[in-house]
């Protein structure tokens, strides 16, 4: 008895990580009987795999030129061909992945808590604070992204950082709406009268109580949402807003291919191929997180 | 077991939901004529999948078999789609424990009633509301005029099952099921709400199915009662006092009296339960 | 224990005010049970979230073992009652273990981290202590309403309110969690207040009983009463009746 009584506090740690081993599993088994949720992991995978190990992979410099290579069609050298400069566009591509990813990561990190926080204080404090705090949101939500972005470039000068900053300012109303609705749903249930009963302080309530609540749709939400960022940050790149030559920016890519589109096709096809690509993978892999996620929306 | 002209005959039903081995309905097999059959059990008992698997209203994902299920002499399970639909409208009907999920959430009470009075007497307009109003007259409703035109939000779960009895008094179908269409009303409404299906089945001759959990106010209202326990019939009763299997006599000590006070109640030995078996 | 004078609970402003309690009066000793019957609507679980500061719209005056309450509690009163709800699928955290669910009583209270008290919480319930690891949704209907009294009891109070605490179970599962409710009172001296629409499980459990209706208490019974069946009220009898007793 006394050996079962000191073995929790050592254990401790162990026991975490074995029962966060144990979640995977679980979602890992849920996760096989969805195969379009599968693929658009595995996607998601090899994308950040992409982008960590880009010189590794990449079989030339993104930025060297070969004029007198330039404009080649896709051959087993340039497996997608080269682009006005004679630059090769899938190593371009490649490195390309690490802009999206950090834009889209960025993006996430600042967007979801700050949507978390004030979605989940408007519900839970209500009266006032909630209706000043979602009246801003409802303004924000007006602005048009694409826009704001222009405004900001044209304040701040065009680059990655810009970009980044621009589509975070008008993505997190969608969060914080949704966070409002789960913490009215949850501010009400017993457990949480429970909780008040033996004497829980409000912000034990909001971090234990309501947060761990909110965090499922909230990620499902923000994955559904990477899509639509890759979007607008291609739409960026492309308006030359984004990250700034010579960086290999997937939308900046296709803006200067247009140029050369009925010629020589795969100079803007290939870095719209690949924008296709992970916006789908995002989207479906959401779709997976939220049927892993969010029992409420089961299908079978 | 044999019931004389029998509306209902189900021989050997089983039903299964998939990715599970388990059988939720393990050979069932009773006849219903007309008259008043309760079906009792405790949650998972598999009572409410044998009123689903009868009106074919069960997930696709559970499979339903039976040696034979004939409703008015006729099988059940070959039937198209279509046709359970025209049945379950006229000839079947299903009451459920909340009423305002059974009813549609965008008409008023009275229009709703009225349409199924056109569909079964072909009336006009003008006629059938008045034949609705007249029915909802007779399962008691007080303020008639008022209530036609108030939407099923705004009515009680009491009201509720009563519009429901109203539209099948117009119905007149030849099997009633009636899944726990008291647990969700107040005490003194209940026993109203099981006078008038009374009423409605004796008037059209046919058959009830009272599935509940409350074995008391079963043995008070039905003349014979099936008691299942993990998908299995255990026992046929026609009297409480009747009982003999173990499980049975557990549920109806389980329940506390007032009249006869004990310091504890008696609970369920399952152990003892599992050890007479429950093949019926 | 508890004493409840003139008590008035209304929700709503102006033409939408509506009185759910209408000054009503009551007084529980220590170790005794007292029982609100009546049906839905009445104002009966109001009644009992009033007199664990959940709601705060009451007016009149709550004595919590001799002292008066506020509207808002402090900790030293919120220690004296605590609550079990009906619905035992919805009155536990649905991602907290069941081992977090009974030390956040504790620690919200900053009375220690609590962890040493899981296991003997558990088995005082008669639940194994390897259910601390457990989440809600791995244990059944029952088990959870074990939790949950479990959980009330944590913070050691001396009255436990119960609302509707079987309803939502099976009659089996009913008669265990009952039979523990009343094993809990013997060994603690518990005073319990139990509101239910079922004169069976209030006859079952309470040694007084008020009939509630539209906001007032129009019957007191006794123990006695209820075993011979006797009423002071025209209600009452329809309760009676109606409930097949």
């Amino acid at each position: 008895m006394s050996a079962a009584q000191t073995a929790p506090v050592r254990s401790k740690a162990f026991l975490a990580a074995s029962r966060l081993g144990a979640g995977f599993g679980t979602s890992l088994a849920k996760l096989s009987r969805e195969p379009l949720g599968m693929f658009g992991f595995i996607v998601l995978a090899v994308l950040i795999v992409v982008a960590l190990f880009a010189p590794l992979i990449a079989p030339f410099s993104p930025t060297a030129q070969n004029l007198p290579n330039a404009l080649q069609a896709p051959s087993w050298t340039h497996w997608a061909g080269t682009d006005e400069f004679g630059r090769d566009i899938l190593s371009r591509l490649i490195y390309g992945t690490r802009i999206t990813v950090q834009t889209v990561f960025a993006v996430t990190i600042i967007v979801g808590p700050i949507g978390m926080l004030i979605g989940i204080v408007a519900g839970f404090v209500g009266g006032r604070t909630d209706a000043i705090l979602m009246r801003i949101t409802d303004i924000v939500l007006s602005f048009p992204s694409l826009i704001l972005a222009l405004a900001f470039a044209a304040a701040l000068g065009a680059g990655l950082e810009t970009a980044i900053i621009a589509i975070s300012l008008t993505g997190w109303p969608p969060i914080a709406r949704l966070a409002r609705a789960e913490t009215l749903l949850v501010r009400n249930t017993d457990y949480v009268a429970a909780a008040r009963l033996y004497g829980a302080s409000p912000l034990r309530l909001l971090f234990r109580y309501i947060a761990p609540m909110c965090i499922p749709s909230v990620v499902v939400r923000l994955t559904m949402n990477m899509a639509g960022i890759i979007l607008t940050a291609a739409a960026l790149g492309f308006l030359g807003l984004g990250a700034q030559p010579p960086a290999p920016e997937w939308g900046a890519m296709i803006s200067s291919g247009r140029k050369f589109m009925l010629d020589n096709w795969w100079v803007a096809v290939m870095p719209g191929v690949a924008i296709l690509i992970t916006s789908l993978a995002f989207n479906l892999a959401g779709d997976a997180l939220r049927d892993i996620l969010d029992p409420r929306h089961d299908r079978s | 077991m044999t019931v004389p002209d029998p509306i209902l005959t189900v021989r050997d039903l089983t039903v299964r939901f998939a990715r599970s081995s388990v059988k939720a309905v393990n050979g069932v097999s009773f006849d219903l004529g007309a008259e008043r059959l309760g079906v009792v059990g405790e949650s998972g008992s598999g009572k409410s999948t044998v009123g689903r698997a009868l009106m074919r209203l069960l997930p696709p994902s559970a499979t339903t078999e039976a040696s034979q299920l004939d409703f008015e002499g006729a099988p059940l399970l070959t039937r198209s789609e279509r046709e359970m639909r025209r049945l379950r409208g006229n000839d079947m009907a299903l009451i459920m424990q909340d009423p305002r999920y059974s009813l549609n959430p965008v008409l008023p009470i009275g229009k709703q009633v009225a349409e199924a009075a056109m569909l079964h007497f072909k009336l006009g307009k003008k006629d059938a509301y008045a034949r609705a109003a007249d029915m909802l007259g007779r399962v008691r409703i007080a303020d008639v005029a008022r209530t036609m035109d108030l939407y099923p939000h705004q009515i009680s779960g009491g009201m509720g099952q009563r519009v429901m009895i109203a539209m099948m008094l117009l119905a007149k179908p030849r099997l009633v099921i009636a899944d726990e269409p008291t647990s969700a009303l107040d005490v003194s409404v209940r026993g109203d709400v099981l006078r008038l299906l009374d009423d409605l089945v004796r008037e059209n001759n046919s058959g009830l199915l009272l599935i509940s959990h409350d074995i008391r106010m079963v043995a008070a209202f039905c003349e014979r009662i099936l008691v299942m326990y993990k998908g299995v019939v255990v026992e046929t009763l026609t009297k409480l006092e009747d009982a003999q299997h173990p499980y049975t006599r557990g549920l109806i000590a389980a329940m506390p009296d007032p009249r006869n006070p004990v310091r504890r109640l008696q609970v369920l030995d399952r152990k003892a339960i599992d050890a007479v078996g429950v093949q019926p | 224990m508890i004493d409840v004078k003139d008590l008035s609970v209304a929700f709503g402003q102006g033409e939408a005010r509506k009185q759910v309690v209408k000054s009503v009066s009551l007084s529980v000793a220590k170790g005794e049970t007292l029982g609100i019957v009546g049906e839905s609507g009445c104002g009966k679980s109001t009644v009992l979230r009033s007199l664990a500061g959940l709601d705060r719209h009451w007016e009149g005056e709550i004595k919590l073992a001799g002292t008066a309450v506020a509207k808002t509690r402090t900790r030293e009163q919120l220690l004296l009652a605590q609550m079990v709800f009906q619905d035992p699928y919805s009155s536990i955290h649905p991602r907290h273990r069941i081992e977090r669910v009974l030390v956040e009583p504790m620690q919200s209270m900053k009375r220690g981290d609590g962890w040493d008290k899981v296991g003997p919480a558990l088995e005082q319930v008669g639940l194994p202590a390897a259910f601390a690891e457990r989440f809600p949704h791995e244990l059944s209907g029952g088990q959870r309403q074990r939790v949950a009294i479990a959980r009330a009891l944590m913070l050691e109070p001396e009255v436990l309110l119960l609302d509707e605490p079987t309803s939502a179970l099976d009659v089996s599962v009913q008669a265990e969690v009952l039979n523990l409710l009343s094993d809990l009172r013997e060994q603690r001296n518990l005073t319990y207040v139990l509101v239910s629409h079922d004169l069976a499980v209030i006859g079952h459990m309470c040694d007084r009983v008020l009939v509630m209706k539209d906001g007032s208490f129009v019957d007191e019974l006794t123990r006695d009463d209820l075993k011979h069946g006797r009423t002071h009220s025209d209600y009452a009898r329809e309760l009676f009746a109606a409930s097949y007793l």
